[in-house]
């Protein structure tokens, strides 16, 4: 007999899911994935001044405050065809490289480890032996004996307390926890060690961004930081060189720590790589560019179909007619309702945001994501569709990182892992991995660039926008951490008409389209092992592996006397 | 003496930015001393982290519903501060509880910490706030105050 599985919220993630699941003989059978808030923040930005959307747009998100912002400048100046400043496009990446490599250690350590590890059981753990099989992994500086023994006494301590605290959601015991303590004590370590990491990262996004945690550098037409050699009050050669040594402290810790991590737990777990396969056609838009117009890249982007790498098509400028023909929204399942019905699906420059609330209805609409589909079909975006389209396209870096994380899996896992592995719940933690250890080189080299270029002389960093009268249509696109994200604005006269975000969660976490066809997490979900349907742990693995984020979604819909949190699960 | 004033929530759903506003409007109208640092937070969490750690005071200026009339103030200290991030539930909280648990096994929680409240009367979308919580703020302010100089510290209105 069928059983229905309703998570609600689904914890560890930035925004309000709920996810339902009927499972039947161990396995789940049918899925939906629901965004729980309504997100209105469209039409707010309807009648404004297009140089103000960016700061507006920031505010959707906490947790991608930067990705929105420098998506928005980037719609606006595509409507105008504003050049942008190549030391605006370095400021701007280095911004985003940072902030999407902090964004994916949280991620993995701090939002979805509690997935795979068990905090308890590394109290059992041999210090010595989980510092030595951490050694034998990587030569990291922090893998000693001693600092092995520190944490676990701490945890100790922690775990006496009676509270768990940051810890407490987690499933501790539970069948599908395969790893031995020592191993559980490993991931321990570095969690803390992750920590202190993280905070390199956000400090290069704070000096560069001229704020935290929201940054104020950001113009249509390049940045406001004014470029100087010597000057205190801006961004000067000192600070670049601060800049330098913390992204060579990240550098160390992704490369040597994050990577190394998750081949290990991926290889422990290779069951994982036969679960949450789903859809495998994968979109992602070229990012980290290189020139003045947007046509020239660092990191290439495109479109694979059924997870075959021969079947790549590039999307290769900003403003590419193959991505912006290709988009379009459908409301059948979601609570909006559009004008000329809700079984057509719309482009988004004709984009409508008019909410229509039902309850939850299995076959009808229930969830306030809208259906996002490219050429008419559901997608599958972020790191894993990033590293696909990367490795189709032939980038070297890629290709490195992503050979080598492989190779470990298969060396540790006594057995060769290949890249049909990727495919898969524990594959989507790998790309994220692979595809920070590359956004690492790229880092690296925007630093380069941009201290290459001041000392030729160019120290400019914006070009003023004109408005001109009558309508301008533009998109911005930016390979966000969790996927392709766009914003599309009509501007009329100098202000804006119309304006739609299609946010990478939006792709993943879709509810059926207007073919009925299910979205990326639904489909990812099905015939997934559910142990325990009280404590669906396995499930949570596979919609965590997305990094799900449904702030862009933000509106609590409770109502003081209907208690929002009905957790039926952690 | 390191003391941070942080609002946090979202402003572009009306009173749910009310903690942002007020922090605006403290650093607008009062002198403050150097210890004192104030964050605009929104709804960011471990982005934070940083600048939150190993405070002496941690004043938190928010939006609450706390089930009382629209408008009503609240002032949250002690053993109140964790149960307040534990029960209600937002966008925001949910990262900054994070921060806060993160800090706690990191020993570099904050040694005090208050959190001052409204309760909202609408959390529609829209970036003013409503008549009647916009008519707060000032007292909102003022209790931010209260806080700061019951820590010992010199705060001055502007002239």
């Amino acid at each position: 007999m069928s059983k229905r599985v309703t998570i609600d919220p689904v914890t560890r993630i930035e925004g309000h899911l709920r996810v339902d699941v009927e499972v039947d003989g161990g396995r789940v059978k049918k899925a939906w994935a629901s965004g729980q808030m309504w997100r209105g923040v469209e039409n707010i930005l309807v009648g404004r001044d297009p140089r103000d959307a960016w700061a507006i747009t920031q505010r959707i998100c906490g947790v991608c405050t930067t990705v929105h912002a420098i998506t928005s400048v980037r719609a606006v100046e595509n409507a105008l065809q504003l050049e942008v400043p190549v030391n605006a496009q370095y400021i701007r990446n280095m911004i985003m490289l940072a902030h999407a490599t902090h964004d994916h250690i949280v991620h993995f350590y701090h939002l979805s480890a509690l997935d795979w590890v068990d905090v308890v059981s590394a109290l059992k753990a041999d210090p010595k032996k989980a510092a030595t099989l951490a050694q034998s992994l990587s030569n990291w500086n922090g893998n000693s004996e001693a600092e092995f023994k520190k944490v676990q006494e701490k945890l100790k301590g922690f775990v006496g307390t009676g509270q768990l605290g940051i810890f407490t959601n987690g499933y501790w015991g539970h069948p599908a926890m395969k790893l031995t303590p020592e191993v559980n004590l490993l991931a321990v370590v570095h969690y803390l060690q992750a920590l202190e990491v993280q905070r390199y990262a956000n400090k290069i996004v704070s000096i560069l961004g001229s704020k935290s945690p929201h940054i104020q550098n950001l113009a249509v037409g390049g940045v406001a930081n004014p470029l100087s050699v010597d000057s205190q009050s801006v961004l000067t050669i000192e600070r670049l060189l601060a800049v330098k040594e913390w992204i060579e402290k990240l550098d160390d810790f992704v490369k040597n720590v994050y990577l190394v991590d998750v081949a290990a737990i991926g290889a422990f777990y290779a069951d994982w790589t036969k679960v949450g396969k789903g859809i495998t056609d994968y979109l992602c838009v070229p990012d980290v560019p290189l020139d003045s117009k947007g046509t020239q890249f660092a990191l290439p982007g495109g479109y694979i179909e059924g997870g075959k790498l021969e079947s790549y098509k590039p999307i290769k400028t900003f403003g590419d007619k193959y991505f912006t023909d290709g988009v379009s929204e459908a409301v059948k399942h979601s609570w909006y309702e559009y004008g000329a019905g809700d079984e057509k699906s719309l482009h988004p420059y004709q984009g409508e945001t008019k909410p229509k609330y039902t309850d939850f209805q299995d076959n009808g609409k229930y969830s306030w994501l809208k259906s996002p589909t490219f050429y008419g079909k559901p997608m599958q975006v972020g790191p894993l569709a990033r590293v696909l389209n990367m490795l189709a396209a032939g980038h070297e870096p890629t290709k490195k990182y992503a050979t080598g994380a492989l190779d470990l899996v298969s060396q540790i896992a006594g057995t060769k892992v290949g890249l049909d592995a990727m495919h898969s719940t524990i594959g989507r933690h790998a790309a994220r991995a692979v595809g920070c250890a590359v956004q690492m080189d790229e880092l690296k080299n925007q630093w380069d660039l941009l201290l290459a270029n001041m000392a030729k002389g160019d120290l400019k960093t914006f070009n003023k926008p004109t408005f001109p009268k009558g309508e301008q249509m533009g998109v911005g696109f930016h390979e966000a951490p969790r996927g392709v994200l766009s914003h599309w604005v009509v501007i009329d006269s100098g202000k804006i008409k119309n304006y739609q975000c299609v946010v990478p969660t939006t792709w993943n976490a879709a509810p059926r389209n207007e073919k009925d066809a299910p979205g990326a997490y639904e489909a990812c979900l099905l015939d997934n092992p559910v142990a325990d349907p009280e404590k669906p742990l396995e499930v949570l693995r596979t919609v965590h592996s997305f990094d799900p984020c449904l702030a862009c979604a933000v509106h609590v819909v409770d109502k003081e006397d209907n208690p929002v949190v009905t957790v039926k699960a952690v | 003496m390191r003391v941070v004033v942080l609002g946090i929530g979202n402003i572009l759903l009306s009173d749910e930015g009310v903690g942002v506003r007020a922090v605006e409007r403290l650093e607008e109208e009062y002198h403050l001393p150097p210890e004192v640092e104030v964050i605009d937070g929104g709804t960011c969490g471990m982005e934070m982290l940083d600048q939150l750690e190993s405070l002496d005071a941690l004043v938190v200026v928010d939006c609450v519903r706390h089930g009382k009339a629209p408008g009503t103030p609240i002032l949250l200290k002690g053993d109140e501060v964790p149960v307040f991030f534990k029960t209600k539930l937002s966008p925001h909280q949910v990262s900054l509880s994070d921060v806060l648990a993160s800090l706690e096994f990191e020993d570099r929680a904050p040694k005090y910490a208050s959190i001052v409240g409204i309760q909202p009367a609408s959390l529609d979308t829209g970036m003013e706030l409503t008549p009647e919580i916009a008519a707060k703020v000032p007292e909102l302010v003022a209790m931010a105050v209260a806080e700061l100089r019951g820590l010992g510290l010199k705060v001055e209105e502007k002239a």
